[in-house]
């Protein structure tokens, strides 16, 4: 379990282009930070940086005493809208194998389908799912193969009014379950959470 | 081991789906047996004499149409990103995606290879050589073509970067592999030619997935 998720005076650069310096963050467990910001400003690259994707520029990222690489390996799932799923294979084959792939087993996959109602949906290919049944697939991930650190990027956009409710439903347990959660957002999350504005401290 | 069992299921569907399988091995071969003789003449002697040798390009051929989407997809799907995060290392993840590659593409085109060399006119007794230098090479094209796509990611034109990258590679198992089967056929001693041809890829399986991972990280960074 990670005890808490400690950035420290983050820089990060694109393409030699500074995006922020000197972002600081300490979030509890238990607790979610929304990532608030332009287009452009880094919020993607914050959470790929957490998720060890971008190198940093400067300062740190901690997982409370776990060490860097057990943490990525196990604790943390990555979401956005790269979700990985081939449009050509059955939403059942695609959530199996990443739920497998993130240490859940099949049951556990099957539960969180039915949980996120994609049961009847399970033998389409990913092709046929609208853009807010696949994001529910993919964050079905999420629920199969419990991990204490969600990356969200954006996870509400495709998502109709009442899938937005639930998902704050889902959200919310995640955090009383001792979860943290991190998400760039530009519609503010159905769930309290601590905004960090990202592109504010770039000279 | 689930995981990785897991993941070489998927990658082995998946290169199937984008131009493996049986039906596409056999179906370039006969391509590759209908058109050499038109080209070179009908003569059976000089068929006969580099059958062998046009199945290697073939397969050679065959291994790099299908490498620039080993990681090109993945790559911009988001897919990658997600492999990363898993207590498997990307090195062994790199090394299952060729493995499901020489899976899926290698494997029906060492199967059909004896054949279309029999048909040109080779010697049936060439048979298991070809089949096993084709398997052999097979995995050594995958392993050695993996870093070539994994180089190329992210650049306009990928696929002529990683024929660039992977060609010159590609040289030493058809000099090795073409040189067992000609001094097979020829009754020469050939075991060198194949135990070259296998030390070739046992390399490539050990190091690729290293230099596979390292350029992914890169392209993702």
């Amino acid at each position: 379990m990670i005890e808490a998720l400690v950035i420290e005076n983050l820089a990060l650069e694109r393409g030699g282009r500074l995006l922020f310096s000197g972002l600081s963050l300490e979030l509890p467990a238990g607790r979610a930070a929304a990532l608030v910001g332009r287009n452009g400003a880094g919020k993607t690259s914050l959470l790929r940086a957490i998720a060890g994707l971008v190198p940093l520029a400067e300062g740190a990222v901690r997982f409370g005493s776990l060490d860097a690489v057990d943490a990525r390996a196990e604790h943390i799932h990555l979401a956005g809208h790269q979700d990985g799923q081939k449009p050509a294979r059955t939403a059942w084959e695609e959530l199996a194998f990443w739920a497998r792939w993130s240490g859940a087993s099949e049951t556990a996959a099957r539960e969180a389908a039915a949980r996120l109602e994609l049961t009847r949906l399970l033998d389409l290919e990913v092709r046929r799912l609208s853009a807010g049944q696949r994001r529910r697939l993919s964050l079905a991930r999420l629920l199969a193969a419990p991990r204490a650190l969600w990356l969200l990027d954006e996870p509400l956009s495709p998502l109709d009014a009442d899938w937005r409710a639930r998902f704050g439903e889902i959200m919310g347990e995640h955090l009383a379950g001792g979860g943290m959660i991190v998400a760039a957002v530009h519609d503010p999350l159905p769930i309290p959470a601590l905004t960090v504005e990202i592109g504010e401290t770039a000279p | 081991m689930s995981r990785a069992m897991a993941l070489l299921s998927r990658e082995a569907a998946l290169a199937w789906g984008r131009g493996g399988g049986p039906m596409v091995s056999l179906a370039f071969y006969a391509g590759v047996a209908t058109l050499l003789p038109l080209a070179t003449g009908p003569e059976p002697a000089r068929l006969a004499a580099i059958a062998p040798g046009a199945a290697w390009v073939a397969l050679a051929l065959a291994a790099l149409l299908s490498l620039d989407r080993l990681f090109e997809r993945d790559y911009e799907d988001g897919a990658l990103d997600l492999l990363t995060l898993s207590s498997v290392p990307l090195e062994i993840a790199c090394a299952i995606k060729c493995l499901g590659q020489w899976l899926a593409t290698a494997a029906p085109l060492a199967f059909a290879a004896p054949v279309a060399a029999i048909a040109l006119g080779a010697k049936p007794h060439l048979a298991p050589l070809i089949f096993a230098c084709a398997l052999m090479g097979g995995l050594a094209f995958a392993f050695v073509g993996g870093i070539g796509a994994a180089l190329s990611l992210g650049a306009r034109r990928g696929g002529l970067l990683t024929a660039v990258i992977v060609l010159p590679l590609f040289v030493p198992p058809v000099i090795f592999g073409g040189g067992a089967l000609d001094s097979f056929a020829g009754g020469l001693p050939w075991k060198a030619g194949f135990a070259l041809l296998a030390a070739y890829a046992a390399a490539a399986v050990a190091l690729g997935p290293i230099a596979m991972a390292a350029a992914c990280r890169n392209a993702l960074s």
